[in-house]
């Protein structure tokens, strides 16, 4: 495992139709890691994740300025295709969001688009076990992956990401629509999936961030002096325990111990 | 969600009644609704029984060929409506082959590709075409298209692959060709439409997961939003051949009003919902029971349309 960072961010802005969202944000981000993003609602938690896959460029009226560097290379250099990059850089969303279709074609979806010409039934399986499903589906891969509950349609969607075998998953409050059971299956697999994947989750919960993460990066909104534009900075990011027990800034510290936010 | 694309499908309306679905539980509002729509099934029973009623003397008299025969000289007392029939089928699937596509198209190229600002505008335009009454899409297929485009189009078609019997000449612009491609102009605002909304309704959820997975535009539109959209597409499609299916004034100027049964495409014909227009005027005894008769055919023709239309939407929705 090289110690060269996954990512580095430096002097990222994001704004939205010319309303700043995110400003001046640097950070490296060590492979085989799990990195906690947290923050209060609307602090740009979610547009800090989707600048790591640019998803951004989806958005209309998204500006990115700044260089966010994967494995050395600026992802947001010219000639860098968005699609080359989601292709290593997964992710999972707040909801479950599975196609409307079987277990095994949610899985090979990515797979079959990225034009993979090895073992689909095997891949099928490996994904499936890697996202500790399998053996809740094993009998039932052609049913609808509607017909799953929410905690599993969750691990289907990790199941489908790393179908495409990234280096690094991007998860986005993935267990902010479910139960506590649910919950604590998807933070045990995450351990697991550390061993080979970089990890960067946002999450409103602290416990979660707590728990799980190595690293976490708290971000928080500034306002303006006229109070009308607000943005999302990054105030403090550092190990988990570090930022938990001893954080170097105030805002931290209010944060955690639960004064705002 | 599957029954909010069955909504979708049946346009303003039933975006009302959406907004009040909240109301349904009102009792007042429940039985308003439940008398309205009772009355309209009553009427609709009613006009089955006094048309089928009316055409029952001529069915009688011809029977089945009535359905099979090319025969119709009302002077001789023969009713054979097969032309007619044929004529509707026809030119109504030269219509859907053309529009489908077509509208499929401009209904993707508006949800997933076209920059924001023009969506709005051009999505307004289609709808605009939409309400342009059907005799000025005839006229202007008649004094614009067919000189300008039919009658060149189908000249080349003929010359060039005349060999095919589908195509053979010699080319009259007044051809089912011809009725079919103005019939293909008028449900393409129709189906583009009921497209647009349906894609819309396509969870941005699902369409980013592609997108994440690293699809492409054209990867995510396959994969993402074509098989969710696939039953609502289809709901389209049917209303937009029941449309054509009806469909009586463009026609009837452009179809060439000749009753006959060609394999040429190339050839003047007719349709049921034009020969009604046409002979009914001057038609007396059997021949207005007759061509009454066509109109229930028609009728039978339509229900069936939109009948396999529901259940093929149901059964996908279901799947
Ligand atoms: N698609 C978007 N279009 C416009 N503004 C957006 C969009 N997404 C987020 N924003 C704005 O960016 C800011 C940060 O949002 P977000 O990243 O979603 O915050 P968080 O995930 O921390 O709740 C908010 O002010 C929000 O209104
Ligand atoms: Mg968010």
């Amino acid at each position: 495992m090289s110690q060269e960072p996954a990512f580095s961010v430096r002097d990222l802005h994001v704004s939205y139709g010319g309303q700043p969202a995110l400003k001046d944000v640097g950070m490296d981000i060590e492979p085989c890691k799990i990195i906690a993003v947290i923050g209060p609602s609307g602090c740009g938690k979610s547009t800090l994740l989707r600048c790591f896959n640019r998803m951004n460029d989806l958005i209309p009226g998204a500006k990115i300025t700044g260089e966010v560097l994967y494995n050395g290379q600026d992802i947001y250099a010219k000639d860098v295709d968005p699609v080359t990059i989601r292709r290593s850089v997964g992710m999972v969303f707040q909801r479950p969001n599975p196609f409307p279709k079987s277990i095994r074609d949610n899985v090979a979806y990515g797979a079959r688009i990225n034009g993979y010409k090895g073992n689909m039934d095997e891949l099928v399986e490996r994904s499936l076990r890697g996202a500790a499903l399998w053996d809740e589906v094993k009998d039932n891969l052609n049913k609808s992956a509607l017909s799953l509950s929410g905690g599993q349609q969750q691990r289907l969607c990790i199941a489908r990401a790393i179908a495409v075998e990234p280096d690094t998953i991007l998860m986005d409050e993935p267990a902010s629509a479910l139960d506590p059971v649910a919950t604590s299956k998807i933070e045990d697999l995450m351990q697991e999936l550390k061993e080979k994947y970089t990890i960067i989750i946002v999450t409103h919960n602290m416990q979660q961030a707590a728990r799980v993460s190595d690293k976490a990066a708290f971000l928080y909104t500034e306002v303006n002096e006229t109070g009308k534009a607000r943005w999302g900075i990054l105030v403090e990011y550092d190990d988990t325990d570090r930022i938990f027990t001893n954080p170097r800034d105030k805002r931290t510290e209010d944060y955690i111990s639960g004064r705002f936010g | 969600m599957g029954e909010r694309r069955d909504l979708v499908l049946r346009g303003g309306l039933q975006r009302l009644m959406k907004r009040g679905a909240g109301r349904l539980a009102d009792p007042v509002f429940a039985v308003v609704t439940g008398i309205a729509g009772l009355a309209v099934l009553i009427i609709l029973a009613y006009m089955v029984v006094v048309t089928t009623y009316t055409a029952v003397p001529v069915f009688r008299s011809q029977g089945w060929s009535f359905i099979f025969s090319t025969d119709w000289s009302p002077s001789e007392g023969k009713f054979g409506a097969f032309a007619f029939i044929y004529g509707t089928i026809i030119t109504s699937l030269i219509a859907l082959l053309i529009a489908v596509p077509l509208s499929l198209g401009v209904a993707l190229f508006l949800t997933e590709i076209a920059p924001r600002w023009i969506r709005g505008p051009v999505a307004y335009l289609v709808d605009l075409l939409a309400a342009v009454p059907s005799v000025v899409y005839g006229l202007w297929g008649v004094f614009v298209l067919l000189p300008g485009f039919l009658q060149p189009i189908a000249t080349w078609l003929s010359v060039k692959l005349g060999w095919i019997p589908i195509f053979a000449g010699p080319a009259t612009g007044l051809s089912f060709f011809g009725a079919g491609v103005v019939l293909a102009i008028m449900i393409i605002p129709i189906i583009t439409s009921l497209c647009r909304e349906i894609l819309k309704a396509v969870p941005v959820g699902e369409k980013n997961a592609a997108f994440a997975l690293g699809a492409t535009r054209w990867e995510m539109i396959r994969g993402a939003v074509l098989p969710r959209a696939k039953a609502g597409i289809i709901g389209a499609v049917m209303l937009g051949l029941g449309r054509a299916l009806g469909e009586t004034i463009a026609v009837a100027l452009l179809v060439g009003s000749r009753a006959q049964v060609t394999a040429s495409i190339l050839q003047p014909g007719y349709s049921m919902a034009a020969v009604i227009a046409n002979q009914f005027q001057e038609a007396t005894g059997d021949h207005v029971s007759a061509l009454v008769g066509v109109g229930v055919v028609l009728f039978g023709i339509t229900i069936i349309v939109n009948v396999a239309a529901r259940v093929l939407v149901w059964r996908m929705v279901e799947s």
